[in-house]
């Protein structure tokens, strides 16, 4: 027995340096340290305020959602492209249904939920079945989606419609005085909902089998097929659901919407210590990626003098860094 | 030869298919711009159709060719339309700050410093993914995420407008009658096939995609050859941010070269090289982005609305692409191929295939 | 004695791929609790009849019966359903998941659609302390060593024929047939231990174990009874207490042992001169034991040894195609630091590898581009070799070889694997190496193709090239080489001159001893 027990202790020693929690620790640290820098730099300027850090959630709600689709996709080692493309159709085709065509909202909401879900069906259809590269297909999604919010209209439409206003401006008040939007709770819910499915699931412990090894996953005797396809077809629905609270938050349909909104999404998973390769990485770490990567902007909001672009740099800077982590992290387990 | 034969020939020829597709679209317009092949002379410049798809085509070609090389090593570049933004915004910045924004020498000077830095981009993103061994759609998001940022920053987040004859010749410009740009791809396009061709670049590419293991094993320095590939590129992307800022005579760091890495690697996919890696065509990536420029044209000329452009063109991406994998072009032709005779697959490869099967971890 | 009714048994067992037959009429059968092992070189069949049994390849001829009723098996979830479950060299787990859900994954107990995470653990830690073993089941199976993982996979294996009793605990109640692959050639010695002891475990709860192994001294240990399979046709099968290790050497590599001897030709030139290669103590962890070495120019140095013996390890050691973890080379006297294959060609070392189509070809080139790609890498990109040049040293090598088709525009993909071979053999010889090192470059071709490629090794050692020859059959070896290195076990176990006195008999003892007087 005793060779075993050597496993144990080298297994114990192992661990602490390649828990798989470790990645999503540095990055809620990153995002304490930058909060803490936030408090004592712009004190005097309300900082500190329970709005501020709540604003986070409110303002990037839409993102968390996307996001977490990503999540999955990534989590099996696939990527997808076409989320800002689908966030940005659905918030076109939300205006034109409401705007144009008169329907409730209530009737649009499953519509545009169901025509992600079914984009993103179609994409993972294609990528398992016929093999090609997750990065080509949806890339064409990409296109595609684009594309269909040109030809509904070439022009923005803004809501006036009252049950969309009343949603945007409804407050959800906490204790403290401060308060939460709808976007905000529901993007919340999802979170935790995304943590139930891939940790509580059988389905979302086949996400992580595949990433791990697909192969394996196969002679393990896993509905692989079925598994990806779903993937793809999550990360359609949460896209389309994010491009819905996009729409409450900014009150418009617009063809240019969240262009390039899918980078976002990925730095933010990549960030949150999800592994690009797929197989480890926690949807809480993604909450955290979204967090910091939101903070960011508050920062340079509040100095005021940096300009916007600051964040693209910040977010490019980041995502070297982590990718870096996450190399010498796989590097060291090879060996 | 019969014609038959000749036919069979023909269409077996790789660069078939994508010259069929060129030629028809060019015909497609015909009915809708009576004098499209139309080709006239007006205050010494030529005129015309196709010599617009050239003009317009041109920065997308160039990106195209780099972005060939790239692939063919086994590696992809998204960065490519941020490199495009920066090259463009710091051209126009070096030329803005200038007294005299006509004088040719302080032109030169801000070509050669874009130029410099987008060969540092390059080299950066060979760096991550040769020397690194980051997977090359992520070594290269890093640069394509924040080289906007940086583009904005040289532009301070403004359009930076220029007002030099010098500058816009590049992109806008007249020579002999033809746009500049076309002399400018045309030198591109000449050098980068002697680059390759001409000398053992190319077969070394090639080889490096084709079976990286193999490649070591014969004492290929593959990395310094994939670096290269990646710097190739960079330059590539700068001379076309020249080109398209020129044209406009300005500098957008948010817009500029938006979207050009997915159209250029449509060309090249088009253009009959696989997203694998290995054997590359710079002829049939040069077809490729034509094909991509008259599509734009023709979608413009026949009366289809603009906007349905990109539903083409994802159309396009997913044909081409269904048509390249054999799992599909098995399920869908299979039942023929296989009345024809035995299946094709060898079994040697089956047999040679089942042991390969890894643990990543 | 009545012997106990088999498990399994396949009757005439045949497979062919397009036309070559893989395995024709082989038997084969299995008897409950008993440990059997699978022998025979690459491309004695081995492996494809475990695909065969396993529904990976439909097989063209032949039955299989299982526990008395005949079987058809088209799948691997169908041979695991039926009690047949397979453990392979590569473990095809999930490294990022816990030991618990690799062991359980696709039966979770779930409540309510909930995994029910602590009943989870209680199953699989029941299971693994089934079999004898103490392990933390909620770790992560990465972080253990390859060991444990390759026991864990056994455990999954054996544990999952019948999900109903596998809910119960009882490991093995559905596993009828174990089929362990390879499991121990990346193992060290104690990790052997414990294997052994869970296989021996389940022999006794009667399951029938079909062990696959290179390594003699582990089948003579573990092993109730073996099949011996050669060139696709079995050779026989035996209690392993009445063949020893000498004779079932002999019936792996083949051929009569006179009939060896006749074959043998010995060409010893006693040569004094510096050797152009010398290894000392050269070693790679996993890989091959420290060995010394000596190769002089002009000298064929063959490698006998069966496969899995580390041969091929040593081989990619003298090219630099693995680092080694100790010792020193040195090349036409200088000491050399072999990082990489390019320090090694750069010394004039050429290495042919023995997988032709994963570390040799560049398929989607043409037959031209891969002769020249050596010479080229060596000159680096800037100076290609000239158009007529090339064309010229191409088109004396197709001529010189043999090459068909003669067309140097040819897709090598499509040749066959005796032309890609002399493609690859042309690839180096256009580089005029010192030392080529040839990793069974017989291999899976013709008859004809290996005579001349023979005769090839013979004309190159006279115009004063050193050769490192390694290869299975031991009849190529004794015929071609000067001197002699017998690997056994991934050591190097004898060097010698060959000559009258080594003979295949002898040589056959060392491989199968690993003695060498």
């Amino acid at each position: 027995m005793s060779v075993i027990d050597g496993f144990r202790t080298r297994a114990e020693g192992l661990r602490l340096l390649q828990d798989r929690r470790l990645p999503v620790l540095v990055t809620a640290g990153l995002f304490v340290l930058m909060f803490g820098f936030g408090a004592f730099r712009y004190q005097s300027y309300g900082f500190l305020d329970a709005q501020v850090f709540m604003n986070l959630f409110i303002d990037n709600g839409y993102l968390l959602v996307a996001a977490v689709g990503a999540t999955f996709v990534i989590l099996t080692g696939g990527i997808d492209l076409s989320v800002g493309s689908v966030i940005g159709f659905t918030t076109m085709l939300t205006a034109w249904l409401v705007e144009k065509q008169g329907l409730p909202l209530l009737l649009v909401a499953p519509i545009a939920l169901g025509v992600g879900a079914f984009g993103g069906y179609l994409m993972g259809y294609v990528i398992h079945h016929f093999e090609i590269e997750p990065f080509i297909v949806t890339l064409a999604g990409l296109f595609f989606f684009r594309g269909l919010c040109l030809v509904i209209s070439k022009e923005s439409i803004s809501i006036t419609d009252p049950t969309v206003d009343r949603l945007a401006q409804t407050h959800v008040p906490l204790p403290g005085g401060s308060f939460l939007s709808i976007a905000a709770v529901i993007s919340l819910a999802v979170l935790a909902l995304a943590f139930y499915v891939l940790h509580y699931t059988r389905f979302g412990r086949r996400v992580y089998a595949i990433g791990g090894n697909e192969q394996s996953a196969l002679l393990m005797g896993l509905p692989v097929a079925g598994t990806k396809i779903a993937v793809y077809t999550v990360s359609g629905f949460c896209s389309a659901l994010s491009g819905l609270l996009f729409t409450l938050y900014i009150q418009s349909g617009d063809p240019l919407h969240a262009v390039g909104l899918e980078l976002d999404a990925i730095a933010a998973v990549v960030v949150g210590g999800t592994l690009l390769t797929g197989g480890s990485g926690y949807v809480i770490g993604t909450l955290f990626g979204v967090l910091v990567l939101g903070l960011i902007k508050t920062l340079i909001q509040f100095e005021g003098t940096l300009s916007s672009w600051w964040t693209k740099i910040a977010t490019g800077v980041l995502l070297f860094a982590f990718i870096l982590i996450q190399r010498t992290m796989t590097g060291r387990r090879r060996t | 030869m019969s014609l038959t034969s000749l036919w069979r020939a023909a269409t077996q020829h790789r660069l078939f298919w994508p010259v069929a597709a060129l030629v028809a679209l060019l015909v497609i317009n015909v009915p809708f711009t009576p004098g499209f092949f139309e080709i006239h002379l007006k205050n010494g410049h030529l005129y015309g159709s196709l010599v617009s798809i050239v003009l317009f085509g041109s920065p997308l070609i160039l990106v195209a060719i780099g972005m060939t090389l790239v692939i063919a090593t086994g590696g992809i570049d998204l960065s490519v339309g941020a490199v495009v933004a920066i090259s463009g915004a710091l051209a126009c910045l070096v030329v803005s700050k200038q007294a005299d924004q006509d004088s040719v020498a302080g032109v030169l000077l801000a070509f050669a410093l874009a130029l410099a830095v987008a060969l540092v981009c390059g080299a950066w993103n060979g760096l991550l993914v040769a020397r690194l061994g980051i997977q090359p759609i992520i070594a290269t998001l890093i640069l394509m995420v924040a080289g906007r940022g940086i583009a904005q920053l040289i532009t301070s987040g403004q359009i930076i407008t220029v007002n030099s004859d010098a500058y816009s010749l590049i992109g806008g410009g007249y020579w002999l009658a033809l746009p500049f740009s076309l002399f400018v791809v045309a030198l591109v396009v000449v050098l980068s096939m002697a680059l390759t061709r001409r000398t053992a670049l190319g077969l070394l590419v090639e080889a490096v995609g084709g079976n990286a293991e193999a490649s070591r094993l014969v004492g290929i320095r593959s990395r310094r050859i994939k670096i290269m590939a990646y710097m190739f590129c960079g330059l590539c992307a700068g001379i076309a941010g020249l080109m398209i800022s020129s044209n406009v005579s300005a500098a957008d760091g948010n817009n500029a070269g938006l979207w050009i890495e997915l159209d250029a690697i449509l060309a090249v996919v088009i253009g009959g090289t696989s997203l694998t890696g290995g054997r590359f065509h710079l002829g049939g990536t040069i077809i490729g982005a034509l094909i991509i420029q008259t599509l734009t044209t023709t979608i413009y000329t026949i009366g289809v609305p603009t906007q349905t452009n990109l539903v083409f063109k994802a159309v396009v991406v997913i044909v081409v692409c269904l048509m390249q994998s054999s799992v599909f072009r098995a399920k869908v032709f299979g039942a023929r191929a296989k009345r024809r005779g035995p299946a094709q697959k060898s079994p040697g490869a089956a047999a040679d295939a089942a042991p390969q099967m890894e643990v990543s971890s | 004695m009545a012997e106990p009714r088999p498990v399994l048994e396949m009757t005439g067992i045949v497979k062919e791929f397009s036309g070559t037959r893989a395995l024709s009429d082989v038997d084969f059968r299995l008897f409950p609790g008993e440990i059997h092992a699978l022998l025979g070189e690459n491309g004695a069949g081995k492996s494809t009849l475990i695909k065969v049994l396993t529904g990976v390849h439909p097989l063209d001829g032949g039955t299989v019966v299982l526990e008395g009723r005949p079987v058809r098996i088209t799948s691997p979830l169908q041979a695991q359903q039926a009690g047949i479950s397979t453990v392979y060299q590569e473990v095809n787990l999930c490294q990022n998941l816990s030991v618990a859900e690799n062991i359980l994954i696709g039966r979770e107990p779930v409540a309510a659609g909930r995994i029910r995470w602590k009943e989870l653990r209680r199953r699989a830690a029941q299971l693994v302390t089934r079999f004898g073993l103490d392990l933390d089941v909620s770790a992560p199976l990465g972080s253990h060593p390859l060991a444990v993982q390759q026991l864990v996979a056994i455990i999954r294996a054996v544990g999952s024929g019948n999900p109903a009793a596998a809910d119960e605990g009882d490991a093995a109640a559905g596993t009828r047939v174990l089929i362990l692959d390879e499991p121990t050639s990346s193992l060290d010695r104690d990790e052997v231990e414990e294997l052994f002891a869970l296989m021996r475990r389940l022999r006794q709860d009667g399951v029938a174990i079909l062990f696959v192994s290179h390594f003699l001294d582990q089948i003579y240990e573990v092993c109730d009874r073996m099949t011996v399979l050669r060139n696709g046709a079995l050779v026989g099968e035996h209690l392993v207490a009445d063949l020893d290790q000498v004779n079932l050497v002999k019936l792996m590599i083949g051929k009569d042992l006179d009939e060896l001897e006749e074959l043998s030709e010995h060409h010893t030139e006693p040569d004094t001169s510096e050797p152009f290669l010398k290894a000392e103590g050269l070693s790679r962890a996993g890989g091959i034991a420290p060995f010394d070495l000596e190769v002089r120019a002009g000298e064929v140095l063959g490698l006998a040894g069966l496969l899995g013996s580390g041969r091929t390890e040593l081989a990619r050691l003298l090219f630099g195609a693995d680092t080694s973890d100790g010792g020193k080379v040195y090349i036409g006297g200088d000491q050399a630091a072999l990082r990489e294959p390019n320090d090694a060609i750069g010394r004039g070392v050429a290495f042919l590898s023995e997988n032709r189509r994963t570390e040799g070809l560049v398929p989607d080139l043409t037959v031209r581009e891969n002769i020249i790609l050596a010479l080229q890498a060596a000159r680096g990109w800037t100076r290609p070799v000239p158009a007529s040049q090339r064309d010229e040293l191409v088109a004396k090598y197709i001529a010189a070889l043999d090459i068909r088709p003669a067309d140097p525009e040819a897709k090598t993909g499509s040749l066959s694997g005796g032309n890609q071979q002399k493609v690859l053999l042309a690839r180096w010889l256009l580089t005029q190496p010192k030392l080529l090192i040839l990793d069974e470059p017989t291999r899976g071709i013709d008859v004809g193709a290996k005579a001349e490629i023979q005769k090839l090794v013979v004309s190159l050692s006279e115009e004063g090239v050193a050769v490192v020859y390694i290869s299975a059959e031991l009849e190529e070896v004794l015929r071609l080489s000067h001197t002699m290195g017998v690997l056994r076990d991934r050591r190097l176990v004898a060097r010698m001159a060959n000559g009258p006195d080594v003979t295949a008999g002898r040589v056959l003892e060392i491989i199968a001893s690993g003695e060498h007087q």
